[in-house]
């Protein structure tokens, strides 16, 4: 039966996939490829991958068609139609990856095969470990916030750099002012539905959210989902009444702390690994109980996971929403 | 400090990271610009450790939270990390000196903080992709290197930057998802992700198809980040719209560690397993670079604007590298891997003295400097002895790596003399386009560069300190040719 499933969202996916390169009209491409990331995520549950089926919803469903409609309102709905020779060069390199994609699946181990050597080698290990050593029930968040930490913080300063790209491109001294009329004030205040829906929505988002956040060691979730969550709440906020007032409640200089102090309790984390005589990011010695100071390490950075994620998820909204049209 | 010194190969990627997010909130640009020139000479001096080791020891590693090897992440610097550790940290410091009086001109003074912020995470990255031993954990660092790069570049005042960066953003994406199907196939197969524990667990696999195509997609994606030709169709125009300084970094640093990526997979996980896989590297290397080395040169012997000759001609160099890497010995490898330190060197110094030229003219284009030299003449004095350098004449450091090139070539064989004819051709290439500047800027008679004057001290200083570096690694390359032969013998699998 999940065969089937699986087989049907991926068959969705293709068609939706080839949509969105066949439109030329942007607007749809958009709507589009939020509805591919959900068929993604479901994708994901299907295949017990709920923690990236979450961030997969929250973050491409959610969050980047909010950020792709904000940036299609500075620029056109309509692509040019581009130049058709590039076309079936493209379509050729394009065919040829297929294939060998295709190739190299032809003596791959079948999915969930217990005998595949993702589940031989270092998987057992980690089930052990987690049960022994961190003491949590979610092994997915001992694997990314405690064994492969360091891939984490890097993951964390990868959005950092996106935070901080976009902050230096659109954030021009000079392109700022512009923000009056256009996406920044009133946008949905006078539609009194949405309003009122949209109103009683956002402390269960932010509720979810928080939820998200603490509770990632032991159900699904984890800093980077429930970040996405509470930036979409607060982006909820400022479609409904107006970009200015969501600026009120978080001022622009709060957020670039935001996404500043996350990064940093993160890699201060680690560094008081180091200071308190373990390596860098060993959380068994911030406690006395080696046990204890993993879950107080987990939670830590976590919480800075979570505060870098919403800082630069708004901050770009907000850089995306404050420009004018050209 | 001995307690420190196990602890060395992680401070060298924590340093700079922990430093961008306090860049990033000072809000005065030359507290920002201080934080960051101290960080990333943090991290010069802590590669120079690091290479200390590697001449005590051998290696070192490092275990991320304390996790043993193949669960956690492990951190390994050997004699080739420390080779291209020297090379990005010390890139960075020179151009970060060098940005103090050129940065003011092309960025405003409100951004600075955030783009001080960035460099620092290109940085990190760099430095994170050197030392890991990671394959996932190369992914995430090539991220925020690549990341942080295209910020970098897209800081230059010429609109076109946003242009160049924009095809730069699409074709290093392209290359950063081929490497990542090339290792989570190989994790598909082999259940781990640590370096050493692939080459152990690899001959294992029984089935090839799977391996096979992680290594078309982890060499083609690389490839295209390293700007190997005919892939490096992003480079010029990124190299020449990014504001000066940057391109001084990027273009010592940032193709090479794609480049460092490339061999070590190649040769350390393919090689001993993939039969025949040295010359398939070898039928494919072997000819694109020398289309590399003669199409790059030829096409900088024709660009009037100086910041694309010079990228061109680093098209030619990557091309060199190739090379001796495409011998597939150890005598090509050492070639190879010097070169990326004294092209390093080399382009740096030229690169610099650009950012010179660039305070008193406005448009760095050929026609533009007639007569500079007799205002400017410690800039172009800089620009002639850097050009040697990269042309390859004795008593400086490109000699040494052409020489070694040369010598490697001739080991392998009849195809040898048509190597070596096509690494001296293209010298002489590099004579005509470096000969064209130096002769419009000497010999030509002084039109619009009345007001020039001589650059500031504080970017002189950087470009002299790079300019006497390509002689003193001429004269004494000693360190530089030990790592690079004992990585050369650590690729091929031979204990030296």
């Amino acid at each position: 039966m999940t065969i089937v499933f699986g087989v049907f969202l991926l068959t969705l996916m293709l068609v939706t996939a080839i949509a969105i390169v066949r439109t030329q009209n942007l607007f749809v491409a958009v709507m589009l490829s939020g509805i591919f990331s959900l068929l993604l995520a479901s994708n994901f549950f299907l295949l017990d991958a709920a923690d990236v089926a979450l961030t997969e919803a929250a973050v491409g469903a959610g969050i980047s068609t909010v950020l792709y409609l904000s940036a299609l309102a500075l620029s056109a709905q309509h692509e040019h139609a581009p130049y058709s020779s590039h076309r079936l060069i493209a379509l050729a390199v394009v065919s040829f990856t297929t294939l060998a994609v295709i190739y190299a699946t032809f003596d791959q181990p079948r999915v969930g095969d217990p005998a595949a050597p993702v589940h031989q080698h270092v998987a057992p290990w980690y089930l052990e470990m987690t049960r022994d050593a961190i003491d949590i029930p979610n092994v997915v968040t001992a694997v990314l916030g405690s064994f492969r930490g360091y891939d984490t913080l890097g993951e964390v300063f990868v959005v950092f750099t996106a935070g901080i790209g976009v902050l230096f491109l659109l954030d021009k001294p000079g392109a700022r002012h512009s923000q009056t009329q256009t996406v920044g004030q009133v946008r949905l205040r006078h539609y009194l539905i949405p309003r009122l829906v949209g109103r009683m929505l956002i402390p269960f988002i932010l509720l979810f959210g928080l939820y998200v956040q603490f509770h990632g060691e032991y159900g699904p979730g984890g800093g980077f989902q429930a970040g996405a969550l509470v930036a979409a709440s607060i982006i909820l906020y400022a479609l409904l009444e107006g970009e200015t007032r969501a600026l009120r409640a978080l001022p622009r200089r709060l957020l670039t702390l935001l996404i500043a102090s996350g990064a940093l309790l993160y890699c201060g984390v680690g560094v008081a690994g180091i200071l308190l005589g373990g390596n860098f990011l060993d959380y068994s010695v911030l406690a006395d109980d080696p046990v204890k100071g993993q879950q107080l390490g987990i939670i830590l950075i976590e919480a800075g996971v979570g505060i870098t994620v919403t800082g630069v998820l708004l901050s770009i909204f907000h850089a995306f929403a404050a420009r004018g049209r050209f | 400090m001995t307690a420190l010194q196990a602890h060395l190969p992680a401070l060298q990627v924590v340093v700079p990271m922990l430093s961008a997010p306090l860049a990033m909130l000072l809000r005065e640009h030359r507290l920002s610009w201080t934080l960051a020139t101290a960080a990333s000479l943090c991290a010069f001096a802590i590669a120079i450790a690091l290479t200390l080791a590697v001449f005590d020891t051998g290696g070192m590693r490092y275990l991320m939270g304390s996790w043993p090897a193949p669960f956690g992440i492990e951190l390994g610097v050997d004699a080739m990390s420390a080779l291209l550790l020297l090379v990005v940290t010390g890139a960075s410091s020179l151009a970060l000196i060098a940005g103090a009086s050129s940065l003011d001109r092309e960025i405003e003074v409100e951004r600075q903080p955030l783009f001080y912020a960035a460099w620092l995470l290109a940085l990190a990255g760099l430095c994170g992709i050197l030392v890991t031993a990671d394959a996932f954990n190369i992914f995430v660092f090539m991220e925020i290197s690549a990341l942080a790069s295209y910020v970098l570049i897209a800081g230059g005042p010429d609109r076109r930057a946003l242009l160049a960066v924009f095809k730069y953003l699409v074709m290093g994406t392209i290359g950063a998802t081929f490497y990542l199907i090339g290792v989570g196939l190989i994790y598909l197969m082999t259940g781990t992700l640590n370096l050493d524990d692939i080459v152990y667990r690899i001959d294992e696999v029984a089935e090839l198809k799977p391996i096979l195509i992680a290594a078309g997609f982890i060499s083609v994606g690389l490839a295209l980040k390293a700007a190997i030709f005919p892939l490096h169709v992003w480079l010029p125009n990124a190299y020449t719209f990014a504001p000066h300084v940057v391109t001084v970094f990027l273009a010592a640093c940032s193709t090479k560690v794609a480049l460092y990526v490339l061999l070590r997979f190649n040769f350390v996980v393919f090689k001993p397993y993939l039969e025949g896989h040295d010359l398939k590297f070898a039928i494919f290397a072997l000819p694109l670079a020398l289309l590399a080395i003669l199409v790059g040169s030829a096409v900088a012997m024709f660009e009037s604007n100086l910041k694309r000759m010079l990228a061109w001609s680093s098209v030619a160099q990557i091309g060199y590298i190739t090379l001796g890497a495409g011998l597939v010995s150890v005598a090509g490898l050492t070639a190879g891997l010097l070169h990326i330190f004294n092209h390093a060197l080399a382009k740096a110094a030229l690169f610099l003295a650009l950012a010179c030229l660039a305070v008193s003219v406005s448009k760095l284009r050929i026609e533009n400097i007639g007569g500079i030299a007799k205002r400017m003449p410690w800039t172009m004095a800089a620009f002639v002895l850097a050009g040697l350098s990269l042309i390859g004449v004795p008593g400086t450091a490109g000699f040494i790596s052409k020489w070694y090139l040369i010598t490697a070539t001739f080991d392998s064989g009849s195809l040898g003399v048509l190597l070596v004819a096509v690494i001296v051709v293209s010298s002489l290439m590099a004579v005509v386009y470096i000969w064209r500047v130096v002769e419009c800027a000497y010999f030509r008679e002084a039109e619009e560069v009345q007001s020039a004057r001589e650059a500031p001290l504080m970017l002189l200083l950087p470009t002299w300190a790079a300019v006497l570096l390509n002689f003193y690694f001429g004269l004494f390359p000693g360190v530089p040719l030990e790592l690079s032969s004992s990585a050369a013998n650590l690729l091929l699998g031979q204990v030296p």
